[in-house]
């Protein structure tokens, strides 16, 4: 017995088999905890309630949804507003970001204070503090009879912002769009894939025109087919009695959400990219100015894409950092992944379900971002020795 | 011939120079200027007009009236409820105890800058005593001090509580995790990797609604405990997992050959863990540390979420009522300004650390 207990290789196994069964345990226990107290008040385990009809509606929806869908299609709502509202917020932080990095490495001492100011202000309110004050000014802006009018077709009112449209379908117009990215994907696949690097240039070129241009008319297609029928093309707000109709309404929940991210990221986006700008070795754009391309030249395709390279791995991590900010959307109501399973935890009841779904939502969700944008970095990372001053 | 060559010696730049190269160095900088300095002063002119020209800064009688038809704002509101914002519903003859709590937890924090406490074994009585007379006062029930249980805590005193005993326990942990990460053993590292990485892939939020709302039911009786301590230790947890993988990364820093001379010299595991790895291990992670406290503190905003009355919640109520509600930018900017005065210097205290380790570093 002793001699076991000294034996190194059983200690370690033991050991190993203790730690893992330690957690195996208090998964285990929680299940069988949870599944108890749940009998107790009359909840099922299981995934049927997905099927039933949820009786109320959602705020906000990218597809049509109603009183009488499942709970498991207000779970897909939740997703895909998550995901439109992350997606919204993320590019609207990277141009904020973009524009105050180049107020920061600007020559010019205004621009440089008031990059600076932003960056300090922003970067130290919690975000959550800056969502509900967003919120408080849109549902403070005039009511829809005095609203805010640019040009006759731009109207901010307490309702929400209206902007003129087409007059498509949800669904046709997410169909729009997600041509386009998967064309962009692809497109993206074809230029830095090591396996088309034999293509000569202006094939390779004249053939991610052509990926483009198909995705493109894919995604016309969707919209002339998803076209509300016996109505014009493009759809303009107009003032009618008390509210606004036609155009596109973006609500005071996703409108303060998507400034708030916008800003908050902005202001860290901002800093890595200034990192970015900084490292570019000096030499680098010195010799693209001196080889006469014009200042727009240098910028975007020498100092903009060397700064990108340098910074993509901390920009990664911070696109999934505010990709996980969209669960605030609950504390104005805006119908995210996280409040869609809330909402239906108190319902349902389907506690332990629910929350299985949330986390795995989450997990797939950010490892997919984050595998993508890992791989797109090792592809345009620097390779070998390669020296970089 | 190389005497000859003259050699080109700046002149001596004095501050109108050096004003001309940064606003005026060439036409387009020279419009830049201008323009978007007018906007910038027109900006701050207004922004002065409104919160400090045309102010109203208090309120004698305690109603909004005095706010009514004025132009600027209406600072009157933090006058009549400041104890709300800072104290939540806190029992109203025993804030001074509220006060002194933070006011104990702010002085701790402040002499943990100072090097002379940078040991474990002067930091962490430091900070155990400190937190025990935060609790002390807080909840009372001893030395003739009446009980104020942690339900009826709130404001800016919940927040710097559910802050420092996340912290508090999060920091342990994070070492514990960090260093079962590195183990030698698979089983035990990658268990331990795949927890942290699962609860660094999950957003915040969801993990406090599950410590306060899910756990309950998936807890035993007698372990369920109260709904604060669960967020606290959710809140821990989440803490730990981001900073295990900064003292992670700070172990991995250092040179391999530190623990292999500390191996040769016959030091058990214990000893090369505290007296050769963690110290170094923590001077490399120093600034991404700062940071991560910035960014926890900022974080507890979110337990307004799960129904806490902290200090972003109470500023909610300050201007909720009737009577206030038209002063909402206000009420923001003072809790904004709350929050602002604590991460601000947090982190420029973070810089100053940083410029100044990299002096002796080799």
């Amino acid at each position: 017995m002793t001699a076991l207990l000294q034996s190194r290789k059983f200690r370690n196994t033991a050991l190993q088999a203790g730690y893992l069964g330690f957690f195996l345990f208090l998964l285990i226990a929680a299940i069988v905890i949870g599944k108890h107290n749940l009998e107790s008040q009359g909840i099922t385990m299981g995934f049927a309630f997905l099927e039933r009809a949820t009786g109320f509606d959602v705020g906000f929806s990218l597809i049509e949804f109603g009183p009488y869908d499942t709970f498991g299609k207000m779970i897909v709502v939740g997703l895909l507003n998550t995901m439109f509202l992350g997606i919204l917020g993320i590019a609207l932080a990277n141009i904020i970001g973009l524009i105050i990095a180049l107020f920061r490495i600007s020559n010019n001492g205004i621009l440089n204070a008031i990059g600076t100011l932003y960056i300090e202000t922003f970067r130290n309110i919690p975000l959550i503090l800056q969502a509900f004050f967003w919120y408080a000014v849109l549902t403070h802006l005039p009511h829809p009879k005095q609203a805010v009018n640019i040009l006759d077709s731009i109207y901010f009112s307490a309702r929400g912002l209206y902007f003129p449209g087409l007059n498509v379908t949800g669904g046709a117009a997410s169909l729009f769009f997600l041509a386009l990215a998967i064309g962009l994907i692809i497109m993206i696949w074809f230029s830095i894939a090591r396996r088309f690097n034999k293509i000569p240039k202006t094939t390779k070129s004249r053939i991610r025109m052509s990926i483009f241009g198909i995705a493109f008319l894919i995604g016309c297609i969707a919209l002339v087919i998803g076209r509300i029928p016996e109505t014009p093309l493009v759809s303009v707000p107009v003032l009618k009695g008390f509210n606004i109709r036609e155009g596109i309404r973006i609500s005071p929940e996703l409108g303060a959400l998507g400034i708030a991210m916008g800003i908050y990221g902005g202001a860290f986006l901002a800093e890595i990219m200034r990192a970015g700008f900084l490292s570019v070795g000096k030499g680098q754009v010195e010799a693209a100015r001196s080889l006469g391309l014009s200042p727009w030249y240098v910028f975007s395709r020498v100092h903009l894409p060397l700064a990108f390279r340098a910074v993509l791995p901390t920009l990664i991590n911070q696109y999934v950092w505010l990709f996980k900010a969209t669960t605030l959307g609950i504390v104005v109501g805006f119908t995210d992944f996280f409040m869609v399973i809330s909402v239906s935890i108190n319902q349902a009841g389907q506690t332990l379900e629910l929350i299985g779904i949330l986390m795995l939502g989450f997990l797939v969700m950010n490892n997919t971002i984050s595998f993508v944008l890992n791989r797109v970095n090792k592809a345009i990372a620097l390779k070998g020795t390669q020296l970089r001053t | 011939m190389t005497d000859q060559i003259a050699v080109f010696i700046p002149p001596h730049s004095n501050i109108a120079q050096r004003l001309r190269k940064r606003f005026f160095s060439s036409a387009m900088n020279s419009v830049i200027t201008i323009i978007v300095g007018l906007f910038l002063a027109w900006a701050v002119w207004n922004v002065f007009n409104w919160a400090i020209l045309n102010a109203v800064w208090a309120s004698p009688d305690g109603t909004s009236k005095v706010c009514h038809g004025i132009e600027g704002a209406c600072w009157a509101v933090i006058d009549v409820r400041w104890r709300l914002i800072i104290f939540g519903l806190f029992p109203f003859e025993e804030q001074w105890r509220s006060t002194f709590a933070c006011i104990v937890i702010v002085m701790v924090a402040i002499m943990s800058c100072v090097p002379f406490f940078w040991k474990p074994m002067r930091l962490g009585p430091l900070w155990v005593v400190g937190f025990a007379i935060f609790y002390t006062l807080m909840a009372g029930g001893v030395f003739g001090l009446s009980y104020v249980g942690p339900a009826d805590w709130g404001g800016l005193t919940l927040t710097v509580f559910v802050y420092a005993a996340g912290v508090l326990i999060g920091m342990p942990t994070a070492i514990a995790l960090a260093l079962l990460r590195r183990s030698e053993l698979p089983v035990i590292a990658k268990t331990t990797g795949a927890i942290i990485d699962a609860v660094r892939s999950l957003p915040l939020v969801s993990i406090l609604f599950t410590a306060a709302l899910i756990l309950p039911f998936v807890l035993p009786g007698f372990l369920v405990g109260d709904k604060i301590w669960r967020v606290i230790i959710g809140f821990a947890l989440f803490f730990a997992a981001y900073q295990a993988e900064i003292i992670r990364s700070g172990i991995q820093a250092l040179p391999s050959g530190q623990e292999e001379a500390a191996k040769a010299l016959g030091l058990t595991y214990w000893q090369r863990i505290n007296r050769i790895i963690l110290p170094q291990a923590f001077r490399n992670a120093l600034p991404p540390t700062i940071n991560q406290f910035v960014i926890t503190f900022k974080e507890t905003s979110l337990i307004v979420i799960i129904g806490f009355f902290e200090v972003l919640a109470s500023g909610n109520a300050a201007f909720g009522s009737g009577e206030w509600s038209h002063a909402w930018v206000e009420v923001y900017c003072f809790v904004a300004m709350i929050y602002f005065v604590f991460v601000f210097s947090l982190s420029r205290y973070g810089a100053y650390l940083e410029r100044h380790l990299r002096v002796g570093q080799h």
